[in-house]
């Protein structure tokens, strides 16, 4: 290992050092808005982990999430909680083994529509599955566990998604993913199983959100099929994702703070006309930075680099 | 007993196969997946209902504001919002990605005027909700009346497409649009057209379906969901392909709403999508394609 | 006759009511060189696609070494040991020239990497002449660069049979020159190729044999001199003489 690496290795560690600190010097409104930001770097990395090398846009991380949330207000009071948490992990696997082998066969769009109702059929079928079977909508959610234990287990989760990506990126497998994103053709002909390595990848990044989706249920008392499966997360993570840039893993962290930041305020100021807003921030992403804001610096590099070539 | 559900599953069907037309239009022609589709249609059925309620017009001549205002609210979305993004896009993939995004952000914004509006309460009307008797059963004179206009506009639709110089245009721009250039065909104008067309169409669904369905601001979806899966059912740009998955979807989902649980019509909706993506992905009537 | 490397027959393959291969049969041995050759839209391109599996064939059967192709998806076949350049040069865009060359060295049969890709893919990119682009975008490579590149994925792939697709189409003469060359070096490598040409200059200089395709169908074969003598072919290409 590099001196270089090894710097930057020691400075991460110290980092999350740091994080793991923020429970015992914050109030409570801080805490919740530190939850909200780790949540929403777990759900925007691991969406970008998938999304970002295959251009597949996914629009049902709520579906994953929301599996997760209800997971733990079914079982949360009957297991252990570790246990709870594998189960939610391998409902999220198995939903997206099969959702990634009945699409990601076929080119991108069929996934996209996939995924498009995805949630909407989540919700749909917990629905009608606690009216007619359980008959008790809605749920409430008792489990021991403390705020603080929440935000320690999501950044132990962030911290898992990250190596995990940066393993994956190293790997064969990141390499095949990045030729499947530029040319999907090229990928079969240099012998890339195209599909398992599509799925596969699918399946940990949708078995992350469902584990963000467990640990954050106890944050709420109560939860119903409208709460866990609400469209707009699915929305604000690709919204953060897009604006921070997902050509590289640490890329949504850069839009995920300013974002959540900014939700908070529109939540706050304009409750009637939130996706409204939402919508209106997410078009002037699209057409003003499509790369992200890791883009727009990476693209000023160059060109200094280039200014600065220029001049020697 | 058996027909009543038959003949409310071609109703609901005619309606979906007409809804579908206006979808492959915009995706097939224009190149655009459309994620805010069926915002539009909502937003038709909050229009056929003030016009209804406030100013007591009648949904039959709604449609004659209504469509016209869809075609051209959706020819200005894709001039002023669809351009940039055709105009800076270096391949077709990378056009359906950035419309995808984009059309979802217009979902969000769509849904959120209507929910400001109108709340999220479920609305209907009740116009010509005169009981009729036909081959034993009894419907609605409203769903009647909507399959024969959903009849009307599909075949004008389809006439229109196969036997007029404009509608052969467009067609040529589905199938090749280098080569319409190269025969002077204008694809830009053609493709705004087709965009608009299908706006227009959708519009026409939803004030139908706001004759005898209740709705409510965020249906959208799921009625975006049903297109897209008959669109792909019929194969993409298929007219009568549209019609014949229509059918079959409609149909489904009234028997399964009738005999099975009207709270899973949803979930049939998807296993017939999951049954097409496994054994015809290009459709029904798609010819397969490399 | 040695044992065919790669043999087809009765390939066939339609698109709508168009026949676009008819019945073909063909013979590649190893170590040869051999051209196929027709006029536009005459089903060349289309015999490569069923070869590499990127479409698949109604009916006939495609042979490597005696086993079956036909029925493959594209990556088996790729491991197979059959490797391609397409007619519109097809580069990463967002990956180096090294990398686009590693893309080819990692997924198949022989799979190389970590180190010992990197040192192949310096050789590979030597090769072909791309050595110091090596950390290079592949965006801004000239077009002839970009066929390089191409050629250097595909041998890093180590196949048994290169198909080459129009690999010489659109280059001046000077890159014509070196291209020329280059496929000649592999030849003496002993490398076994099927190439799509339109360039009579290179197929006279390179190939062993050709076979000559005509509105789906095969309507020749032998050596280049033979077919390019063949009052048929002349016909195929130049349309009857009374015409």
């Amino acid at each position: 290992m590099s001196a270089r690496n090894l710097a930057i290795s020691a400075a991460l560690v110290v980092a999350v050092a740091l994080l793991a600190l923020v429970p015992s010097v914050t109030n409570g409104y801080q805490l919740s808005l530190a939850i909200n930001i780790v949540s929403y770097t777990v759900l925007a990395t691991a969406w970008t982990l998938f999304s970002g090398p295959t251009r597949y846009v996914s629009l049902a991380t709520v579906a994953f999430f929301g599996i997760g949330a209800y997971t733990v207000a079914v079982l949360g009071e009957e297991l252990a909680w570790p246990l709870v948490l594998l189960i939610a992990f391998v409902i999220g696997f198995v939903l997206s083994l099969l959702v990634g082998l009945s699409t990601l066969r076929l080119s991108g769009v069929y996934f996209v529509i996939f995924t498009f109702g995805l949630a909407e059929l989540v919700r749909q079928l917990v629905t009608w599955y606690e009216v007619n079977i359980t008959r008790t909508l809605g749920r409430y959610v008792f489990v021991d566990i403390t705020t603080s234990q929440i935000y320690w287990q999501l950044l132990a989760l962030a911290v898992i998604v990250f190596i995990s990506g940066w393993l994956i990126q190293r790997s064969k497998l990141g390499l095949a993913l990045r030729v499947i994103g530029d040319d999907e053709a090229v990928a079969r002909h240099v012998g890339i199983n195209t599909t398992l390595a599509k799925v596969v990848l699918f399946a940990f990044s949708a078995s992350f959100m469902t584990l963000a989706g467990a640990i954050m249920a106890p944050r709420w008392t109560y939860i119903d099929p409208a709460i866990a499966f609400n469209p707009v997360v699915s929305f604000q993570v690709l919204i953060m994702a897009l604006l921070g840039g997902v050509h590289r893993l640490y890329g949504p962290i850069f839009g995920v703070i300013p974002l959540v930041m900014l939700f908070e305020i529109l939540l706050a100021k304009f409750p009637n006309h939130f996706s409204i807003m939402v919508g209106i921030a997410f078009l002037l992403i699209v057409y003003a930075i499509p790369r992200g804001i890791v883009g727009l610096i990476e693209g000023a590099q160059l060109s200094l680099n280039r200014m600065k070539g220029a001049k020697a | 007993m058996f027909t009543e559900p038959l003949l409310s599953g071609i109703t609901l069907g005619g309606i979906y196969a007409l809804i579908a037309m206006g979808l492959t239009l915009q995706y097939g022609v224009a190149r655009i997946m459309n994620l805010s589709y069926g915002e539009s249609l909502v937003a038709a059925c909050f229009a056929a209902l003030w016009l209804f309620t406030a100013v007591s017009v009648n949904p039959l001549i709604g449609l004659l504001v209504i469509v016209p205002l869809a075609a051209l609210i959706n020819w200005l979305v894709y001039q002023v919002l669809l351009m940039p993004l055709v105009k800076r896009a270096p391949s077709r993939d990378a056009l359906e990605v950035d419309s995808i995004l984009a059309t979802f952000g217009l979902l969000f914004v769509a849904q959120g005027v209507m929910l400001a509006i109108f709340g999220g309460n479920y609305f209907s009307y009740s116009f010509l909700a005169i009981p009729v008797k036909i081959f034993g059963a009894t419907v609605s004179a409203s769903r009647l009346l909507a399959l024969g206009f959903a009849v009307v506009i599909g075949l004008a639709l389809y006439l229109g497409l196969t036997r007029t110089r404009a509608g052969t245009a467009i067609r040529a721009v589905a199938v090749d649009p280098v080569s319409a250039l190269l025969v002077a065909i204008d694809v830009r104008a053609t493709a705004a057209f087709a965009y608009a067309l299908g706006g227009a169409l959708v519009a026409a669904g939803g004030v139908l379906v706001s004759m005898f369905l209740t709705f409510n601001a965020s249906l959208g979806v799921v009625f975006t969901m049903k297109a897209l899966i008959v669109v792909i059912m019929g194969g993409v740009g298929n007219l009568l392909g549209c019609l014949i998955a229509g059918m079959i979807l409609g149909l489904t989902e009234t028997f399964v709403a009738t005999y099975v649980d009207p709270g899973l019509t949803l979930a049939a909706t998807y296993i017939i999508f999951i049954l097409v993506l496994l054994l015809r992905p290009q459709g029904l009537f798609g010819a397969r394609r490399s | 006759m040695s044992a065919a490397l790669l043999s087809i027959s009765g390939l066939t393959r339609r698109f709508g009511g168009l026949v676009a291969v008819d019945s073909v049969a063909l013979e590649v041995r190893p170590g040869e060189i051999v051209g196929l050759l027709g006029p536009n839209g005459s089903g060349k391109t289309t015999v490569l696609n069923l070869i590499s599996g990127a479409l698949k064939s109604d009916t006939g059967s495609i042979q490597l070494r005696g086993r079956p192709l036909e029925k493959l998806p594209a990556f088996r076949i790729a491991r197979e040991g059959v490797a391609r350049t397409f007619q519109l040069v097809r580069v990463l865009g967002s990956m180096t020239c090294k990398e686009n060359v590693i893309a080819g060295l990692a997924f198949g049969a022989k799979s190389r990497w970590g180190r010992e890709a990197d040192l192949a893919a310096h050789e590979l990119l030597a090769r072909v002449g791309l050595v110091t682009r090596a950390h290079v975008m592949t965006s801004e490579l000239t077009y002839i660069d970009q066929k390089r590149l191409e050629l250097a994925r595909a041998l890093a792939m180590q196949p048994e049979l290169l198909l080459l697709d129009e690999w010489l189409a659109g280059l001046n003469p000077t890159e014509l020159r070196d291209g020329i060359e280059l496929i000649r070096s592999l030849r003496a490598e002993g490398r076994t190729i099927l190439m799509v040409e339109h360039v009579m200059d290179a197929i006279r200089s390179l190939c062993d044999r050709c076979y000559v395709m005509n509105a789906g169908k095969k309507i020749a074969e032998g050596t280049p001199k033979e077919v390019l003598a063949d009052p048929e072919v002349i016909r195929a290409y130049l349309g009857d003489a009374d015409a």
